[in-house]
């Protein structure tokens, strides 16, 4: 058996594999269903139920979506470039930690003032943290998938340091929680009495302005060039390494926006469960947009969906809710397998 | 007790030997998958299945030893997913590692809730117990270090001897590591670089869940979430420490644990009391990275690692 390239794919090659991949998700999900005892209809209907159903369900996954772009993007910028960041969890803690750090009074200016300031120095934290594995591996050839990844615990074991020791919130009854944000650090509501904040906003800014620069600008180019071959990059001028390093801040600096979106919008202070692994989820996000920034957003929506219907799912029907993370897996593999599929023809030899 | 003192205890050995043992079965596991050229980043995730899976079977009443048995199958179907999407296929190693790592994570949390759904501590099983060999145990300091341990320790480091012999001195360890060096090299002496590769991702995967099922039924008696704890992320900084090698990776592995050991006792001491215990949790991960830049510089990567062979191609 051997993979033979397809010069022009006809428009049903582009779309079967991947509507088929789709299918036997679903179909994966219901047999799992069956398994639980469940009747996997009603299972399948709960979940679209819980995620889109009712105003409260749909805010739920706007707001469940909203990490999930920043992380997405944080991910598809890194990987368009060939450069792994599987860090994008400890990012967005650093976006988070800068936010506390600043919004709990050191900072005491008005609204229009100190969010942008915040939002900045947050960007930056995060850009720095992915900076240090990108100079691993640009100085001294060390891989950033496990770099990025040990970092992730790292910095987590750092955050619960600190919000067990000079971060801990006096009024806290004890728990490892930092104290609450001043008013005017917080994001507003998009709409008054609607539970959306303007860190949604942000994201689908976000995923413009990265659009823009993948398909607009010289870095997006030259970021493109260095993930399809390096060594022809580099021969034609392109300055790789300084690429990745750049690819490297803008991945970063996008998932601590996330960070300080998810404090400043919708918790208001740090906790160590603030990011249930909104970081790896985002790799997931961006495999299913094809790394694609505005596909992200999309991505983003049905992978909320996805977890927000499988918990109100889980409570009716008793399913436990690692189907929706089984759903996300299976997805992921069967998307790479029938993308794979729209590019190459299977030649039996 | 200071830190100096605690190195000349028997226990600190004998738990460094111990927290080796299922780092050294996942690293092997791994440095297979990655001499025959394919980087499997499924190993957290075996590492998970494997840990429940051991466990369950020898909870639903099968001997310690069908359990790890059990263990390694199911690590091996994980592998079959991983190397046919990666190796026949060529699709992004990347991608699907952390795909696989993810599917064997939640379905085992899924089968866990399936098979105990009420309970809230899980159960305990009778691990294996220590088998102390005679008169080689009775050695001071040594002894019950090295030799007090659990039949399962002794089989990872005997794997090591035999992981190397095969590589270094059989037909089939120079195929698998041709495979990763020189691929077509490989197709042009008529040999099957999709079966080699396949076989490799396959038994390494097997080993990897050994290494999760060893948590389970040797270090503690019963399952928990977040068991593994980045413990496969570790093994691939192993690797890369050991040059490949897995006496070397076994050194590193060692090495490592003998930290892990120092620094669970360090947070007993007058040291530990200032010092914020994380500091003390975030030494090992610090340890692996220090120990990638100082070994990336002279490390020999096996050639092909992470690159397809597609037959016909050129």
């Amino acid at each position: 058996m051997r993979l033979e390239p397809i010069n022009n794919p006809s428009f049903g090659r582009k779309l079967v594999p991947s509507a088929l991949a789709l299918s036997a998700t679903i179909v994966i999900a219901s047999l799992l269903a069956m398994i639980a005892g469940a009747n996997p209809f009603s299972v399948l209907g709960l979940i679209i139920k819980g995620a889109f159903g009712s105003k409260f369900a749909l805010l739920e996954t706007l707001n469940r979506a909203t990490p999930l772009i920043f992380t997405g993007l944080a991910v598809a910028v890194a990987f368009r470039a060939k450069f792994w960041n599987i860090g994008a969890e400890a990012q967005l803690y650093a976006g988070a930690l800068i936010t506390v750090l600043l919004g709990t009074g050191a900072l005491a200016w008005p609204s229009g003032l100190i969010l942008p300031v915040i939002a900045l120095i947050a960007v930056f934290a995060g850009a720095n943290l992915l900076l240090v594995p990108a100079l691993l591996k640009t100085r001294f050839g060390v891989d950033e998938v496990v770099t990025t990844l040990l970092f992730n615990f790292i910095f987590l074991l750092f955050i619960s340091m600190l919000l067990e020791g000079p971060l801990k919130d006096p009024m806290g009854m004890g728990w490892p929680k930092s104290a609450r944000l001043i008013p005017e650090a917080r994001l507003p509501r998009i709409v008054e009495g609607l539970r959306l904040h303007w860190g949604f906003a942000l994201a689908i800014i976000s995923a413009l302005c990265v659009w823009v620069i993948q398909t607009r600008s010289t870095l997006g180019y030259e970021m493109r060039a260095v993930g399809l071959n390096k060594q022809a990059a580099g021969f034609a001028g392109i300055p790789v390494n300084l690429v990745l390093v750049k690819t490297a801040l803008l991945s970063g600096g996008l998932a601590a926006l996330g960070g300080f979106s998810e404090v400043a919008g919708l918790k208001g202070s740090l906790t160590l469960d603030l990011s249930p692994g909104f970081g790896y989820t985002g790799i997931i996000v961006a495999m299913l947009a094809l790394l694609n920034p505005l596909g992200v957003v999309i991505a983003a929506l049905f992978v909320a969906g996805i977890f927000v219907g499988a918990d109100s799912m889980s409570r009716a029907a008793g399913v436990p809710t690692y189907l929706a993370d089984i759903m996300l897996a299976v997805a992921l593999l069967l998307m790479v397998f029938a993308i794979m599929l729209t590019r190459f023809r299977v030649v039996r030899d | 007790m200071d830190i100096i003192d605690i190195l000349f205890t028997a226990s600190f050995w004998a738990a460094t030997i111990r927290i080796a043992s299922p780092l050294i079965f996942a690293t092997l596991g791994e440095l297979i998958c990655e001499r025959a050229g394919v980087l499997n980043l499924g190993i957290e995730g075996i590492m998970v299945s494997g840990a429940f899976a051991g466990w369950m079977a020898v909870y639903s009443g099968t001997g310690l030893w069908v359990g790890v048995g059990v263990a390694m199958a199911v690590g091996m179907l994980f592998g079959l997913l991983h190397s046919t999407l990666t190796v026949p296929f060529g699709l992004s190693q990347h991608v699907v590692g952390l795909g696989v790592t993810l599917l064997a994570t939640s379905s085992t949390y899924y089968a866990y809730r399936l098979a105990l759904p009420e309970v809230t501590s899980p159960p305990k099983i009778v691990a294996f117990q220590p088998y102390e060999i005679p008169l080689l145990s009775d050695i001071p300091l040594l002894g019950p270090a090295l030799f007090s341990q659990t039949p399962l320790t002794y089989l990872a480091f005997v794997l090591v001897a035999v992981v190397g012999l095969v590589l270094y001195r059989t037909p089939l360890g120079l195929a698998v590591r041709a495979a990763g060096e020189n691929p077509a090299a490989v197709a042009a002496q008529g040999l099957s670089v999709t079966t080699i590769r396949m076989g490799a991702v396959i038994i390494g995967s097997g080993l990897m869940a050994v290494g999760g099922a060893f948590l389970t039924m040797s270090a503690f008696d019963s399952f928990f979430f977040e068991m593994v704890n980045g413990r496969g992320w570790i093994c691939i900084a192993l690797v890369v420490f050991g040059s490949w090698r897995p006496g070397k990776a076994m050194l590193g592995a060692v090495l490592f644990a003998a930290f892990d050991a120092l620094q669970i006792r360090a947070q007993q001491t007058s040291l530990g009391a200032q010092v914020p215990y994380q500091i003390f949790l975030m030494m090992p991960y610090i340890l692996s990275i220090l120990a990638l830049v100082v070994m990336s510089r002279r490390a020999e990567v096996p050639a092909a690692l992470m690159v397809p062979f597609n037959k016909g191609e050129r």
